[in-house]
This record gives structure tokens, C-alpha cells and sequence, in this order.
């Protein structure tokens, strides 16, 4: 870090002159390299704050992350934390397999909409039914990103992707699962809630919650959970700087933010 | 002592301190004596969701370094296989008991049910004492080599009680687990991996190079695969004109077949593969030397009888003496296995 403060130009022309770096920002958890995820995707962010909380709760040498395969999974190599990785759809069964073997752990898992809630909707209910003592971060854009866009279990009604292009229809691909609201009926489930990362505001409300959600694993309340919304552009097949507001108008408007459970 | 309660004791006594199954026959009884046995010495015994998940929790477990092992019969060790598979791909220790119906699943166990160029080795106990051995081998291997190991039992195994005394077997200096997990490399620019698609974390801008990975874990399964003396049992085929290989119980039952043969003035002898991974070539066709046939039973179709015919590559005729042989429950339960219809069927093959 240097000492050259940072100053924002609120401005609607593009800048005279190149950008240039004026900081790293650059969480203290990320090791070198890229991670390649697409410009304007959500999750980076998402992962940020999750960084960001390991390090203010000063439990960075405890912990231990476990990643499902998505996109997110480009993070499993270039974070300064311990990762096991897992395969798709069964990081809260390996998650419960370290937490068990070393209690003393403070274990989080990260997976998308597919992997948790496609292919291993099971390990994730057993889990907080058991109320086992990890954390469970869900990215959740409502397609499978890494594949290229396919509907998930999560795709909002109407929403196009790959493999429903005229829009998700109930009658053909059925109804999107609202996996927070099922898991918070779990007895186990000591804290449940839904962020958004398209937003300021967003980001720094989705971080109080994962916040929370670490300190229901320290306090061993029991099974902590937090989905946060992410953009993906890519599988959204929508520019850019468009993807925000589109999280926002469809899948914001049917999985609804905010928190849940709280113990 | 049953078979169960004695690979539960043998497990603990191995040092493992962490289980996770779904019962199913024959297995059950096994994940029963795990969840009595492990608690009072600091263990965890799991009741999995599904064996999807006994298998993943173990992964959770023996990515800690913990001694870990799961279990199934048939249709679970199915379910298992894409985990077993990148277990393996992951370098991560485990223990598998595959407690079978009859012997149908031979090639599952040998030639990997799952996806991928890896190979787990594969113990196959004849009786309980056998088993109580194996069992704590299998551990030793698994931590040596940073590879699941199979375990390969039945439904006899299982429900049969003898008596045995089971103590801790000493294979040696512990293996090195430095690269278990436990959170406190974090925050060191050196934080820990253990993932199916790399062991290092990236220091430029690669990504994952699964090209190097791979050709790492190939040069872990070839160190394995020659570091792994294979083992078998052989016995009076020196003069033998007929060489029988059996494995597991069925195995048992041809020793006491063949015992009666050559008390008949039959000369019979017999190979008992103890490691089915890897195979052990090298004493088959030793002992098929100056054979006139070698004979092979299995309670299945047909599935090692590749193997023998692999290590025998032609010198001797082989004949398959084996075949389906099931009760109504499907549990193994072989009419066939008796000594004086496999004598018969021995003698036959002569002919
Ligand atoms: C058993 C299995 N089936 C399918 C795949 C292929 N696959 C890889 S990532 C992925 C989808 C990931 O979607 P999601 O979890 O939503 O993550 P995202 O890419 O959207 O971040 C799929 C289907 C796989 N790796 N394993
Ligand atoms: S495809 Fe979507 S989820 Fe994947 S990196 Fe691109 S924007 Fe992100
Ligand atoms: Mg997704």
C-alpha cells in the first residue's frame, strides 16, 4: 500500500487521460495471479467480502475454505487460505468431514446456484438440518456461468439462457427453488440471509451478513448460511454495465433480500 | 468374534479416527461398530445421508490428515466411484471397505469404477483373522502412498465368527502428513491445497496446469503400483497338474478342496490372490509352470479369469470353473461353495 490518497471524479465524460493505478486494492487474502472471471461478474466481489471478514475476525489461520466447481472455483488456487476442494455439489459434505475431524477449524464453503442447489440440493439441507457448524456462501447469478449460461434451479421465470431461450416457462422447466427460504425452515439452520453484491449499499449489507454468519460458526449456534446474488453478464447474455440493473428487475425481484433467520 | 466387529476393532487399532457410512447388508454391521467403537477413543462416527455423502465427509476428514475410512456392498460403492476417483487425483488417504455380494464385483474394485487414469489397490481377506491384518495394512498403505485402498470383503466375512485377538500391527515410522489441512498455513503466502486439480498454489498467472498435476499423480501411481509388493497365498503347486486360483471366501473353500484332491491322489494346487491390485502375476504363472490347466473359480461370470489369462499369456489352457452361485436373498450366500462340488469341478477341468 501506498500513502497516495485516493480521490473519486464523479464525471460522465471518459477521462482525458489514461487510467492509471493509484492503489492496489487487491485483498490482503488474495495471493498473485489472475483469477479470469469475466468483467463485471458479481462473483469477485462476493468473494472479497468473504476475504475481507476472514481477515477482520482474525481467524485467517484457522480457516479452512472449501469451493464446489463453478466459476468461483478460479479463487481455489490464488487465496492465502487453506482450500480443499471439492467436488460439484459436495462441498457441505466435505465442509461437515473437517469440522468434525478438527472442531477447532472455521470452515466455509463457497458454491454456486448449480452446484448447491442443482446438483447437491441434499448436502446442503442435511447439513443445516444437522446443524452443522460451518458456513455456507451461495453465489447465486440463476445460471450455470461456467458451462456458458444454462438454467439452474434458481433461473427466475422468463429469464433466458442457453437451454431455455424463449425464457424460463413453469409449465416445461417448472418452478425456481428459493433455497434460503427452504433453509431457514431447518431446525439446524441458526442463520440464514440474502445479500446482493450490484450495489454499494449491497456489498456492504451482504458483508454484515457473512459477518454474522461467522460469528453464528464462533459462537457454535449452529448451521450459518448466506446466498449472495451476483451479476454474470456473460450468461446473462446482457452487456456489462447492464447487469446490475438486471439483477435488480429479475432475480432480485423473486429471491428477495434480506435476513431470514437470526439466532 | 463376527467379521464385522473384528474390522471395526482392527480399523480402530489402526489409528482411524473418523468413519462416515450408510448402512446396507452386508455393510451395516460395520458402520454399527463404528459408531460404538470410535466415540470412546476420540473418534467421529458419521450416519451419512447417502453414500455420496459417507464418502465426502471422509474426504473432509482425510484432507485433516485424520485416518478416515467409509464403506458400502454393491450399489453404494456405485455411488461412491467419482469420488474415489479424484480421491485419489487429490493424493488423499482412505480407506474403502467394499463389503460385496458374491464376487461380481471384481472389476469395480480393480479396474476403478470411477472416471480417470488412477488405481486404488484393491486387499481381499479370506477369513476373519486375515481381515483383522489386511484392515490395518490397508491404512498404512493408504497414508504411505496418499491413495484410497480397497478393502474387499462379503457377506461370510461379515457374519462369520472366529476367534481373534486384535492387536495394533507396527508397519513402521508413520507416514509424513505435512500437507494436511488444519487452517494455520493461511495468511503465510504459502496457505495449503489439497484439491483434485492441483497441489500448489498458482505463483504467476497459470491457473490450475493439469497437465503437470496429472503427470504427477501418474508418477505417484507408478511409484505405488512398484512400491506395493503384490501378495498371495500358494500352495502345492510344485508338482501340480491342476492350479486353481480363488480369492477371498470362495478362496477358503477351494484350500479345503484341493487338500481333499490330493488326498485322492488328484494333484491339485492353488493360487489365493491376496492383492487383486496389484494382481500377482509374477506367482500365477510361476505356479502355472508344468501345469496341464489352470482353473479358476470366481462366484461370477467370469472377471479375473482376465487377470490369470493376462499372467499366464498362453502357456497353460485356463478354464473357468466358477459361475453365479446365489440364495434367494442375493447376499452371497453360494450353494456352490462346498468341498466336494468344487472338488468335482476341479478334477473336471483336468479333463
Ligand atoms: C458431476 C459434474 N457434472 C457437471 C459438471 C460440469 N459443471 C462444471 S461447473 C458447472 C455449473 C456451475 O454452475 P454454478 O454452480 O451456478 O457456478 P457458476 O459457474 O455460475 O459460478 C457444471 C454443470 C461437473 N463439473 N461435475
Ligand atoms: S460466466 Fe458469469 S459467473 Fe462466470 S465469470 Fe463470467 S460473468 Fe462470472
Ligand atoms: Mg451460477
Amino acid at each position: 500500500m501506498t500513502d497516495v490518497p485516493v480521490r473519486f471524479v464523479p464525471t460522465d465524460k471518459a477521462p482525458t487521460r489514461a487510467a492509471r493505478m493509484v492503489d492496489d486494492f487487491t485483498p490482503a487474502l488474495i495471493e498473485v495471479g489472475e483469477h479470469h472471471l469475466c468483467p463485471g461478474c458479481g462473483e469477485p466481489i462476493a468473494m472479497r467480502s468473504v476475504l475481507e471478514v476472514i481477515a477482520e475476525l482474525d481467524v485467517v489461520q484457522r480457516s479452512i475454505a472449501v469451493f464446489g466447481i463453478g466459476c468461483y472455483t478460479a479463487f481455489s488456487n490464488n487465496l492465502d487460505l487453506e482450500v480443499c476442494q471439492a467436488l460439484h455439489g459436495r462441498a457441505p459434505s466435505v465442509a461437515t468431514g473437517i469440522k468434525r475431524a478438527k472442531p477447532n477449524t472455521v470452515v466455509v464453503t463457497v458454491q454456486g446456484d448449480g452446484d448447491m442447489v442443482n446438483e447437491g440440493l441434499q448436502e446442503v439441507l442435511h447439513t443445516a438440518a444437522r446443524g452443522e457448524s460451518v458456513t455456507c456462501i451461495m453465489l447465486n447469478n440463476g445460471v450455470f456461468g461456467e458451462t456458458g449460461g444454462h438454467l439452474t434451479a434458481t433461473t427466475v421465470l422468463g429469464q433466458r439462457t442457453k437451454n431455455t431461450l424463449d425464457g424460463r416457462d413453469a409449465e416445461q422447466h417448472g418452478y425456481p427453488i428459493l433455497i434460503s427460504n427452504l433453509i431457514a425452515q431447518l431446525e439446524g439452520a441458526a442463520y440464514v440471509a440474502r445479500g446482493a453484491v450490484n450495489t454499494a449499499g449491497n456489498v456492504s449489507r451482504t458483508k454484515r451478513m457473512i459477518t454474522r454468519a461467522f460469528e453464528t460458526q464462533l459462537e457454535r449456534r449452529g448451521f450459518s448460511f448466506v446466498e449472495i446474488l451476483t451479476m454474470c453478464p456473460t450468461g446473462w447474455f446482457i452487456e456489462t454495465e447492464e447487469a446490475p440493473a438486471y439483477l435488480d428487475d429479475n432475480l432480485a425481484a423473486v429471491h428477495v433480500g434480506g435476513v431470514l433467520k437470526d439466532w | 468374534m463376527e467379521g464385522s466387529e473384528a474390522i471395526a476393532e482392527a480399523m480402530v487399532a489402526a489409528g482411524c479416527r473418523f468413519f462416515a457410512g450408510y448402512p446396507m447388508t452386508p455393510f451395516t454391521e460395520i458402520l454399527e461398530q463404528m459408531a460404538k467403537q470410535l466415540p470412546p477413543v476420540g473418534g467421529v462416527c458419521m450416519n451419512a445421508e447417502s453414500e455420496l455423502e459417507a464418502v465426502g465427509m471422509a474426504w473432509g476428514a482425510a484432507a485433516t490428515g485424520t485416518p478416515a475410512a467409509t464403506g458400502s456392498t454393491g450399489q453404494g460403492l456405485s455411488l461412491m466411484q467419482e469420488s474415489i476417483a479424484e480421491l485419489a487425483m487429490a493424493r488423499l488417504p482412505l480407506v474403502v471397505l467394499n463389503m460385496a455380494r458374491a464376487q461380481g464385483d471384481y472389476w469395480q474394485a480393480t479396474r476403478g469404477g470411477g472416471h480417470g487414469d488412477y488405481r486404488t489397490p484393491v486387499l481381499a481377506p479370506m477369513d476373519v483373522p486375515e481381515a483383522v491384518e489386511l484392515t490395518q495394512r490397508a491404512f498404512h498403505w493408504a497414508a504411505t502412498w496418499r491413495n484410497p485402498v480397497l478393502v474387499f470383503g462379503d457377506y461370510y466375512l461379515a457374519h462369520t465368527s472366529q476367534s481373534v485377538d486384535v492387536q495394533p500391527i507396527d508397519f513402521g515410522p508413520a507416514p509424513d502428513v505435512s500437507w494436511a489441512l488444519d487452517g494455520s498455513s493461511g495468511g503465510s503466502g504459502r496457505a495449503k491445497l489439497v484439491s483434485p486439480l492441483g497441489t500448489q498454489k498458482q505463483r504467476d498467472d497459470v491457473g490450475y496446469d493439469l497437465s503437470e498435476h496429472y503427470l504427477a499423480c501418474a508418477a505417484a501411481t507408478h511409484a505405488m503400483l512398484k512400491g506395493i509388493e503384490p501378495m498371495a497365498e500358494v500352495a502345492l503347486c510344485d508338482d501340480a497338474d491342476v492350479v486353481v486360483v480363488a480369492y477371498g471366501t470362495p478362496g477358503r473353500y477351494i484350500r479345503a478342496a484341493v487338500k481333499a484332491l490330493r488326498e485322492r491322489g488328484v494333484k491339485a494346487g492353488y493360487v489365493r490372490p491376496i492383492t487383486l491390485l496389484p494382481f500377482p502375476t509374477e506367482a500365477v504363472a510361476r505356479a502355472a509352470e508344468g501345469a496341464k490347466v489352470v482353473a479358476v473359480y470366481e462366484n461370477n461370470q467370469g472377471q479375473m479369469v482376465d487377470d490369470v489369462r493376462l499372467a499366464v499369456l498362453g502357456r497353460t489352457p485356463v478354464s473357468f470353473i466358477g459361475g453365479l452361485s446365489l440364495d434367494t436373498s442375493g447376499f452371497g450366500i453360494a450353494p456352490d461353495l462346498d468341498v466336494t462340488i468344487l472338488g468335482d469341478r476341479i478334477a473336471g477341468a483336468l479333463s
